[in-house]
């Protein structure tokens, strides 16, 4: 492959190619569990010109391309599985535009959400962009491009890749498409009226072209904010207090969660709702319309909310939650997995009392919890396991709950979210049958080579 | 390998990479190279496959390790507190271990060869080392308050010799009573030590502990925070007991006293890494500039202790490790120091000083602003 890597050098130049041990090793991996897969080569393009090059290239040789952000998704889903083009896309990270009349940006696929906060904050601090709980190194073409979801996803209509408004793409024959408002006129404000080939993107894992611009939806961001805990020990009553709570529309963000650590918290259900408002006199309004809506619950001593110190209050006001990177570390060995999972509100109770019994079935630690999407439209439940990485027994239970939450997910009615490879066999045996020949005919068409991402979406191995 | 026992716990989670505010990346390497392989977690992930027989020692990990400068910034930024701390300390232990080896960069290996021999990374003789001092008519030690120590950039490099001159002659002004080693000194060792040759940091520094002992030195102000640093944290360990304080640290109660004349000029300050994340000394420098009347003090995006580090740590202001381009991190430093507006960037260490001074000229943002260091702004101020 040495011709390979002349023509690579020659798209990129040196500095931005290796195919050094060292970054082989690391490209090889994430921080989850799945087996590592080699690349041959790490590139980093600099321009939707060098990514078209690289892929054209990469069909010549009948090479894999494997799209990278951040490398944060934890389920091996950048970590390629027959070799190739690791494409690092970190130095595509200018913000290229942002529309504040009309609340979407336009950001290169390599920008990182953290830098796009920053990007914000200094020079349109009016605007904000939903933000998932992934470290601010995630970028945000990984994450709208697995469904992710963040904490603007309760009030401002749904998952990350429901927010993108336009997107340029470099598709695995290497034409460049925009898609949106902005195939059409030089502005990224809307997917509509079009017929809408965003969504040909959005999901499929890498697996049918490279990201390389974004249209995002930006939202109005409040001075005020603040947070409530309501806390129960009844796990049936989760669905009618998020119920009641996304009612108030008051609520910017509503989460859920249940951990054994730190102890004060074992045994309660504790659902977060934030709460964002332009004056005092408003948030007053929001947060007593909100503790109304809990009124049968308040009256009848059955649950309440808890008084937060103001330490506990900025952790967990701050967007991402630093504190919830530490959660990989409390087995003292730096590791964890976690299954996601987008399901109906109603499956919270079963997918709670499942996770309890693979939890004690394995013998590992956990924490579990939802974020709700929509107006209660899905949620998206996690089952997060840290482990140990020197402790190879643990390891070893951590996969098997691993395992058994994906299963759990699925028989409780919920869809295993960005999951890894073997999840993905699964979501497809039981997808119906035409729907996965549609899919694969898709994928054909548009990756005639099957070079994007080999491994994923895939019936067979 | 000293702290072989963490590395297991890195979860690679990635917020060692940007600041609190997260308006860029904050390492000089990652930086420079954005290979995740360059990141704190991506090298705490190679020490550890290394370690455990998974990969072997190379140039390229030698690389990758020898061009963490030192700054700590990922220190600033790591979320795990079972690790923060140590990270650096375990990247310095790495290339400790490579340096046992004999894998090292070149420019690496020829900074060592010049310390063995020279004692100094500009491999001039220990003679020069008080040319520095030539006209300034200053006290060779004996017994004064303080000695005033300037190390190899204040006694060898041409912008660190300016800044030596201007600083003895600020604190003259200011009523110090202080003396001169100049040919006496030593290297302090901090950066050999950055850089992972810390058996010969230590016999450096255990030979000018003796010197200063036999001179009577008690208290020092220093120069650099490089010297600051390893005199306050680690002489104590060696032998060496002394009371060590940055020039700006000193200088702080005695400016109110000194008349200076007003100066209306826009200033940005950049927080040196061994003075700020390292001394956690932010306000000093801060409040020697502020006694200037007139200057308006303007400040980075990142500051304190977000500051993006020049990139001149660990031995890469001697050896160049780190190499050069738009993303060499005292470019990217000019560009946010000139983004302010302001007509000075301010500086408070003699390295600092000349990586800002090449990268303005790199940058060819001579016109719009330029490096200055405090003393020498004070100085003008007081007429002097």
């Amino acid at each position: 492959m040495h011709d390979i890597y002349d023509e690579l050098v020659g798209i990129v130049g040196e500095a931005c190619i290796s195919r050094a041990e060292e970054e082989l090793y690391l490209y090889s991996r994430d921080q989850g569990l799945q087996p590592p897969g080699r690349p041959d080569y790490v590139v980093m393009p600099t321009s939707t010109e060098q990514v078209r090059e690289i892929v054209l290239l990469a069909g010549r040789h009948g090479v894999p391309v494997v799209p990278l952000g951040g490398g944060l998704v934890l389920s091996g889903l950048s970590v390629p599985r027959r070799g190739g083009i690791v494409l690092d896309m970190k130095r595509m990270n200018r913000v290229l535009e942002v529309n504040e009349l009309s609340h979407y940006c336009v950001i290169e696929g390599g920008v990182t959400q953290g830098l796009l906060q920053a990007y914000l904050a200094r020079r349109h601090p009016s605007l904000k962009h939903s933000v998932p709980d992934a470290p601010p190194a995630a970028t945000i073409a990984g994450n709208i491009a697995i469904h992710g979801s963040g904490h603007l996803s309760q009030s401002e209509g749904g998952f990350h890749s429901e927010m993108v408004t336009g997107l340029e793409v470099v598709l695995p024959t290497g034409e460049v498409c925009r898609l949106g408002s902005c195939s059409t006129v030089p502005k990224w404000f809307s997917r509509a009226p079009l017929p809408d080939l965003v969504g040909l993107f959005l999901g499929w894992n890498g697996t049918t072209g490279v990201i390389t611009r974004i249209g995002l939806k930006l939202f109005p961001n409040h001075p005020l904010k603040d947070v409530l805990m309501f806390m129960t020990e009844d796990i049936d009553a989760v669905p009618d207090i998020l119920f009641r709570v996304i009612a108030t529309e008051m609520a910017e963000d509503i989460t859920f969660f249940v951990t054994p650590k730190p102890a004060y918290f074992d045994g309660f259900q504790m659902t977060n709702i934030h709460v964002v408002a332009h004056t005092p006199r408003e948030m007053k309004l929001k947060m007593e319309i909100i503790r109304e809506s809990l009124r049968p619950y308040l009256d009848s001593k059955e649950a309440g909310f808890l008084p937060l110190p103001p330490h506990m209050k900025v952790n967990l006001l701050a967007a991402p939650q630093k504190s919830l990177s530490e959660f990989a570390d409390i087995r003292k060995g730096g590791g964890f997995e976690y299954v996601g999972s987008i399901m109906p509100v109603e499956s919270i109770p079963g997918a709670y009392r499942a996770g309890l019994e693979i939890t004690a079935r394995n013998d590992v630690t956990y924490s579990m919890g939802a974020r709700v999407v929509g107006r209660g439209h899905a949620v998206m439940f996690y089952y997060a396991y840290p482990f140990n990485r020197a402790d190879a027994g643990e390891i070893g239970r951590v996969r098997a709950a691993l395992d058994e939450s994906n299963v759990a997910a699925m028989e409780l009615g919920g869809i295993p979210w960005k999951t890894e490879v073997a999840g993905q066999r699964m979501i497809l045996e039981r997808m119906e049958p035409a729907t996965r020949d549609f899919l694969m005919r898709i994928k054909k068409v548009l990756d005639p080579q099957g070079i994007m991402n080999p491994g994923n979406w895939e019936v067979t191995p | 390998m000293r702290h072989e026992e963490l590395l297991h716990r890195c979860f690679r989670c990635g917020w060692c990479k940007l600041p609190t505010n997260y308006v860029d990346f904050n390492c000089p390497a990652y930086l420079q190279f954005r290979f995740e392989s360059f990141s704190a977690g991506g090298r705490m992930w190679l020490i550890r496959a290394w370690q455990q027989g998974e990969l072997k020692a190379s140039e390229r990990l030698a690389r990758i390790l020898f061009t963490c400068v030192t700054c700590k910034n990922c220190v600033q930024a790591c979320a795990m507190p079972g690790i923060r701390d140590q990270l650096v300390d375990i990247f310095t232990a790495a290339k400790g271990e490579l340096v046992e080896q004999g894998i090292v960069p070149p420019a690496i290996r020829d900074y060592f060869k010049s310390m063995q021999t020279y004692g100094n990374p500009y491999k001039r003789p220990a003679t020069e080392r008080a040319a520095w001092a030539q006209g300034l008519d200053l006290p060779r030690f004996a017994g004064q308050d303080y000695l005033f120590y300037v190390g190899d950039e204040g006694a060898y490099d041409e912008l660190g010799i300016r800044m030596a001159g201007a600083t003895a002659r600020l604190l003259k002004r200011a009523g110090v009573d202080f003396g001169i080693l100049g040919e006496d000194e030593l290297s302090d060792g901090n950066d050999l030590r950055a850089a992972g040759e810390e058996t010969l940091a230590m016999a450096l520094a255990e030979e000018f502990i003796d010197r200063l002992k036999s001179h009577g030195v008690r208290k020092i102000v220093t120069l650099s925070p490089h010297a600051l640093n390893i005199m306050k944290a680690d002489y104590p360990a060696w032998g060496g007991s002394f009371t060590v304080r940055h020039y700006t640290q000193v200088l702080v109660p005695l400016l109110r006293k000194m008349p200076l004349a007003k100066k209306e000029i826009r200033v940005t300050y950049h927080d040196p890494c061994y003075l700020g994340r390292w001394q956690g000394e932010y306000e000093a420098p801060r409040a020697v500039l502020r006694a200037i009347p007139g200057l308006a003090l303007v400040e980075m995006a990142r500051n304190r202790k977000d500051a993006l580090c020049c990139g001149g740590g660990g031995g890469n202001f001697f050896t160049d490790v780190l190499g050069h381009g738009e993303d060499q991190a005292a470019r990217v430093r000019v560009r946010e120091a000139a983004e302010t507006g302001a007509e000075v960037l301010a500086v408070a260490c003699p390295l600092c000083f000349k990586m800002l001074d090449d990268a303005v000229k790199a940058e060819n943002l001579e016109e719009k602003i330029r490096v200055r260091d405090i003393a020498g702004l004070v100085l003008e101020a007081a007429g002097a």
